[in-house]
C-alpha cells in the first residue's frame, strides 16, 4: 500500500530536502513510523512519547486527523498524508 | 532596546530575525525575543509620553529599530468607566470598557498589522497576506493598500456581508474559501510555503503577535499607570490573551508599573469553545472543534495559542467560559444599552462572559476590571435583527398619538 506523505519546509532538513516521502502503511501511525525508519531525525521533531508533539497537525487527505482516530485513523492506498505546523492563524 | 532573536517558546531556540514562525527543533511556536536590560525606566516612560497618538510610542516594546512610516496608525482608543453597566450587572466591582472598536478598520486587527505590515515592508515583501475571520481581513487590505503593497486576503466564504464589502473595497485580492476558517489556515500555511509573500499571521505571525502587547500598554498607561485587577478578553486562537499577558509582565519587570499579574478571563463562543473546553478539562492541549456559532470572528476551531491560554488562565487564578448565541446577542444589547458602545459578535461573547462572572460572585467589591471589546457592531448586523421593534407610523400627529397613547401623558 503506497501513501504520500507531503513534508513542510521546516521538517525538509531531516528528509535531505524531499518535500515527499513515498512508505507503506495502514494507518497513519505506522506510515509515520515507516517515514521515521527512512529518515530518523523526523521522529524527535515531530512526536514525544510516542505521540505527535502538540503543535504538529496531521491531515489525510484533507481531513485533520483528531477527527477522525488519531494515528489509528486508517489510510487507503493512494492516499496523501501532510504534516503542517499548528502554531499559524488567529 | 535591542531584539536578539526569533526564540522557540517551546524549547528555546535561537533563530534569525526573518520571515519564520516554527521550530525546526520542535515544531513549537516562535516568538520575539529582547534585551530590555539596557532600558531605562524613567527614559521609557518619557518617550512613551511624548510619542505619537497611538501604537508606535511603544516602539521601545516593538519589534523595530526606530519607528517605522505608518500611514494609519492605530491604538490609543478610548478607556471607558461603565458604572451603568456594572449596576445593571448588580456587581460593585468597577467596570472599565476597552472600545478597540475604535481603530482605523474598527477592530483590534489593525494593531497586530500595523506591526506586520511595516515588518513585511523592511524584509522585502511586496506582498502580504492573511487567513481571517473577517477582522484581519479589514486590517490586511487597508493597511496593505496605505502602504502600497499588493494583498491577498483569505475568508471563508460564508462570512458575513459587512466583513467581505469592508475588504474588497480596499482593492485586495479577496479569496473566499469554500471551507471554515481552519480549512482556510491550512490552504494559507501550504501557499506560504511556496509564495514570496508575507503572511501576516503565518510566515510573520512571531512579529504580528507583538502588536497585540500594545492593548495592555495602554491599559496601564489609561489607568494611570496602574494594573488592572482584573482582565475579560475573547480568545480566538488565544494570541491576544496570551501577548495581553505578556505585555503586563514586560512592564512589571522593567519596573514601569508595580503589583502583579491581573487575573485573567477568557471568553469563548460555546459553538466554538476549544480553549474553554481545555480549561474546564485541565488538558494541556485543545481538541479541535468544527465551529458553529454566531461569533465568526472567534470561530477558529484549532487555536494556535489555545495551550498558552489555558496557562496563563491557570496561572492568574482566572478561567475560560463560554456563551451560547442567545447570551452574544444579550451581550451586544447590553453593552450597547449602558455605554452607547455597538459591539461585533465577539464583543457580546466577551460582555456574556462578564455577566456570567457577576452572577457567580466572583467579581469582588471596588476590583478594577477592563473588558476587551475587539470590534465593531456594524461588522455583524444580523446579529442585532429582531432584538428590538421599530414603531412605523404616519407622518402627522394622530398617528404618533395613537402608536404611544400609553407612554405619552399630555
Amino acid at each position: 500500500m503506497s501513501v504520500t506523505v507531503k513534508i513542510p519546509t521546516q521538517l525538509r532538513a531531516a528528509t535531505g530536502g524531499q518535500s515527499e516521502v513515498e512508505v507503506a502503511g495502514a494507518t497513519v501511525g505506522e506510515v509515520l513510523d515507516a517515514v521515521f525508519d527512512a529518515h530518523g531525525d523526523l521522529r524527535e521533531r515531530i512526536t514525544q512519547d510516542g505521540d505527535l508533539r502538540r503543535f504538529v497537525n496531521v491531515y489525510v487527505s484533507g481531513e485533520d486527523i483528531r477527527f477522525q482516530q488519531g494515528l489509528e485513523t486508517s489510510i487507503d492506498d493512494g492516499a496523501e498524508v501532510t504534516i503542517l505546523p499548528a502554531v499559524a492563524g488567529g | 532596546m535591542s531584539i536578539e532573536s526569533l526564540k522557540c517558546k517551546e524549547c528555546g531556540t535561537a533563530y534569525a530575525l526573518d520571515a519564520s514562525y516554527v521550530c525546526e527543533n520542535c515544531f513549537g511556536p516562535l516568538e520575539v525575543a529582547y534585551d530590555y536590560s539596557s532600558l531605562d525606566p524613567v527614559e521609557v516612560k518619557r518617550r512613551i509620553q511624548a510619542g505619537s497618538q497611538g501604537i508606535w510610542r511603544y516602539a521601545d516594546f516593538l519589534p523595530f529599530e526606530g519607528r517605522p512610516n505608518d500611514p494609519l496608525e492605530p491604538g490609543l482608543t478610548p478607556l471607558v468607566r461603565a458604572d451603568r453597566l456594572a449596576e445593571r450587572l448588580g456587581t460593585e466591582a468597577e467596570i472599565w470598557i476597552k472600545n478597540d472598536a475604535a481603530n482605523p478598520t474598527h477592530s483590534f486587527k489593525d494593531r497586530v498589522v500595523a506591526v506586520a505590515v511595516a515588518k513585511a515592508h523592511e524584509l522585502g515583501f511586496e506582498t502580504v497576506a492573511c487567513a481571517s475571520t473577517g477582522n484581519l481581513a479589514n486590517a490586511v487590505a487597508a493597511h496593505a493598500a496605505a502602504a502600497g503593497l499588493d494583498s491577498y486576503v483569505f475568508v471563508p466564504a460564508n462570512l458575513e456581508e459587512q466583513k467581505l464589502l469592508a475588504t474588497g473595497v480596499y482593492g485586495t485580492n479577496l479569496v473566499g474559501v469554500r471551507g471554515n476558517y481552519d480549512d482556510v489556515n491550512r490552504l494559507c500555511t501550504q501557499l506560504a510555503e511556496s509564495r514570496p509573500w508575507a503572511f501576516v499571521n503565518v510566515n510573520l505571525r512571531p512579529y504580528y503577535a507583538e502588536g497585540s502587547k500594545t492593548l495592555a500598554y495602554e491599559t496601564v498607561e489609561q489607568l494611570s499607570w496602574e494594573l488592572p485587577d482584573r482582565v475579560v478578553s475573547p480568545i480566538a486562537s488565544g494570541s491576544l490573551f496570551t501577548k495581553l499577558g505578556r505585555g503586563f509582565q514586560e512592564w512589571l519587570d522593567l519596573g514601569l508599573v508595580a503589583g502583579k499579574q491581573p487575573i485573567f478571563n477568557g471568553a469563548q463562543a460555546r459553538g466554538c469553545s476549544p480553549v474553554a473546553t481545555a480549561f474546564a478539562e485541565g488538558w494541556d492541549v485543545c481538541k479541535p472543534q468544527k465551529p458553529e456559532t454566531i461569533a465568526k470572528s472567534l470561530a477558529i476551531g484549532d487555536p494556535a495559542d489555545g495551550p498558552y491560554a489555558v496557562e496563563h488562565a491557570r496561572r492568574t487564578g482566572g478561567g475560560i467560559d463560554s456563551v451560547d448565541d442567545a447570551e452574544i446577542r444579550a451581550g451586544i444589547k447590553l453593552l450597547a444599552e449602558t455605554t452607547g458602545i455597538f459591539t461585533e459578535t465577539a464583543g457580546g461573547v466577551t460582555v456574556g462572559v462578564l455577566k456570567k462572572l457577576a452572577e457567580r460572585g466572583e467579581l469582588a467589591a471596588g476590583e478594577r476590571v477592563v473588558v476587551y471589546i475587539t470590534g465593531e457592531g456594524l461588522k455583524t448586523l444580523d446579529a442585532t435583527r429582531d432584538t428590538f421593534q421599530m414603531h412605523e407610523i404616519d407622518p402627522d400627529l394622530d398617528s404618533f398619538e395613537a402608536e404611544f397613547r400609553q407612554e405619552v401623558n399630555v
